[in-house]
């Protein structure tokens, strides 16, 4: 194959130009192959964390970094177990109190940590895209070597929330073909929930539902492959997972919800609402949870939750991720 | 298509046999047997039914701990290593299809230290091909040979259990 402008421009740039994945960026357009590969690849590794000895030498004298743009204690914390489990050595750049502050641009702060020899940036920032523009600053410099990861950018992605919300469901129930998987809350905001829905429908999923009031969905959401509820009672009914998102603080105090109480009411999960899913189904949430906004305690800590099992499968599922890329 | 062998394959079930004659003499009645996957993870199995003593199975996927990863990557397909006897004083063999390198069963030791301290590793293989390129010697071998080096000796297992060896390109 000849590689020529046109497509060296157009590719996929979380592809190697063997199709491989070498940085993770967005879960929409990659190959199934690839997710189910990552998904599989990740079994094993749940494994070492049952282990006396957490950890094997795969990514030994990697360094990888940690650049959070934006605060996330867990996220942070699982990739940095994550990689220590991998044997790599991992820095935490404290961005918002260091150089961007004194007006280093995204990409000077990226080409000095390169020279520090990094191998891995792990990212996250409140402008969608910036990893992505990392990557891209990466590959068109010739230091494919280099790998990113994005840990959440904006409302656009969290492709590894995303997989380990895959790996939960396909730990819990198998297989994808025949789901009915139920997305409720604060979809617009929600780049966790942008992120399942485009893995979920690349792995054929065939009844992907989004449940919230209309100011809190995307417009046009179901050109998405989702259909969209507003009354939950509705889109519950005969689900086989039902994936609860996080409603921010912030989204409360604004002009898009009544009140807590109103929404909790309306969009919270009690057992009562859980009752009209399949009797077998799964409750999963990303965390942080709010109680008593968007799931009932009774719910969260019930016999369906699957919420700490995803926090489990979410480290295995990061080692997967990034000894793959750091491999390719 | 198979090429010509330098020399004729040994029949697999017949070259188990061997092994497990060889290993009853002389294994300890309680070691545990641990499997490289697949095909040691195949023989590992077999053998524990056949060598005489009471002998626990393990099995060892030893991708995370290959020396090749940073110039080929993460293989596909990994396994659960999995091990639920107690390694910290036992005595142990570890068993593979084929000895080429070496490089597998450096890997697989290795990866049984995360586990504990064994008292001893002895290495049983169906074939010992030559071509080392670590100190590494087997313990226990059904048979030796010599192939050409763009050709790789594949254990197989049919829908019925029965194993085979064949030679495929490399």
């Amino acid at each position: 194959m000849k590689p020529d402008a046109g497509t060296t421009l157009s590719r996929n740039p979380q592809l190697n130009a063997a199709g491989q994945l070498t940085h993770l960026l967005t879960l929409e357009g990659l190959p199934p192959a690839i997710i189910t590969q990552i998904l599989d690849t990740a079994d094993p590794f749940v494994s070492i964390g049952e282990r006396e000895v957490k950890k094997v030498p795969l990514l030994r004298g990697k360094a990888i970094f940690n650049l959070f743009f934006e605060n996330s204690t867990r996220t942070r914390t699982t990739f940095e177990i994550a990689a220590k489990r991998l044997s790599a050595d991992v820095i935490n750049l404290n961005i918002g109190a260091s150089s961007t502050s004194k007006g280093e641009t995204l990409l000077d702060t990226v080409d000095n940590l390169v020279a520090m020899n990094a191998d891995m940036f792990v990212v996250r920032h409140s402008q969608s895209g910036a990893p992505h523009l990392i990557a891209a600053h990466l590959n068109a410099t010739g230091r494919t070597h280099v790998h990113v990861v994005n840990a959440g950018d904006g409302r656009h992605a969290h492709p590894s929330q995303g997989l380990l919300d895959l790996y939960t469901i396909r730990h819990f129930k198998r297989e994808f073909r025949a789901l009915s998987v139920a997305i409720v809350g604060d979809v617009l905001h929600s780049r966790v929930a942008r992120s399942l829905i485009h893995g979920l429908t690349t792995l054929g999923t065939p009844d992907v539902r989004v449940i919230a009031p209309a100011t809190l969905l995307p417009a046009e959401v179901e050109s998405l492959g989702v259909r969209a509820y507003h009354d939950m009672r509705r889109g519950l009914a005969g689900c086989d997972v039902i994936v609860m998102l996080r409603l921010q603080n912030e989204r409360m105090k604004g002009a898009l919800l009544p009140s807590p109480g109103e929404f909790f009411k309306h969009y919270g999960l009690t057992p009562d609402k859980l009752a009209l899913a399949k009797p077998d189904a799964i409750v999963m949430h990303p965390g942080p949870m709010n109680r008593g906004v968007e799931i009932d305690s009774a719910v969260a800590d019930g016999a369906r939750s699957v919420i700490l099992p995803q926090v489990t499968f979410g480290i295995a599922v990061r080692m997967a991720v990034m000894s793959i890329i750091a491999g390719n | 298509m198979p090429s010509r062998p330098a020399e004729p394959l040994p029949d697999a079930e017949a070259a188990l046999a061997t092994l497990a004659e060889r290993m009853s003499s002389r294994v300890p009645h309680d070691a545990a047997f641990v499997g490289i996957y697949s095909g040691g993870a195949w023989l590992a199995e077999r053998l524990a039914r056949i060598v005489r003593g009471e002998h626990a199975v393990g099995f060892i996927d030893v991708s995370f701990y290959r020396d090749d990863y940073s110039r080929a990557g993460l293989k596909p397909n990994a396994r659960r290593t999995d091990i639920k006897f107690e390694v910290d004083g036992a005595s142990i063999v570890l068993v593979d299809d084929v000895l080429y390198t070496g490089r597998s069963v450096r890997a697989a030791i290795n990866e049984l230290f995360d586990f504990g301290r064994p008292a001893r590793i002895d290495l049983a293989v169906l074939v010992d091909r030559g071509g080392r390129e670590l100190p590494i010697e087997a313990t226990y071998v059904a048979a030796r040979l010599v192939v050409p080096d763009d050709r790789s000796i594949v254990l197989s297992r049919g829908d019925d259990g029965r194993l085979a060896l064949s030679l495929e390109p490399a």
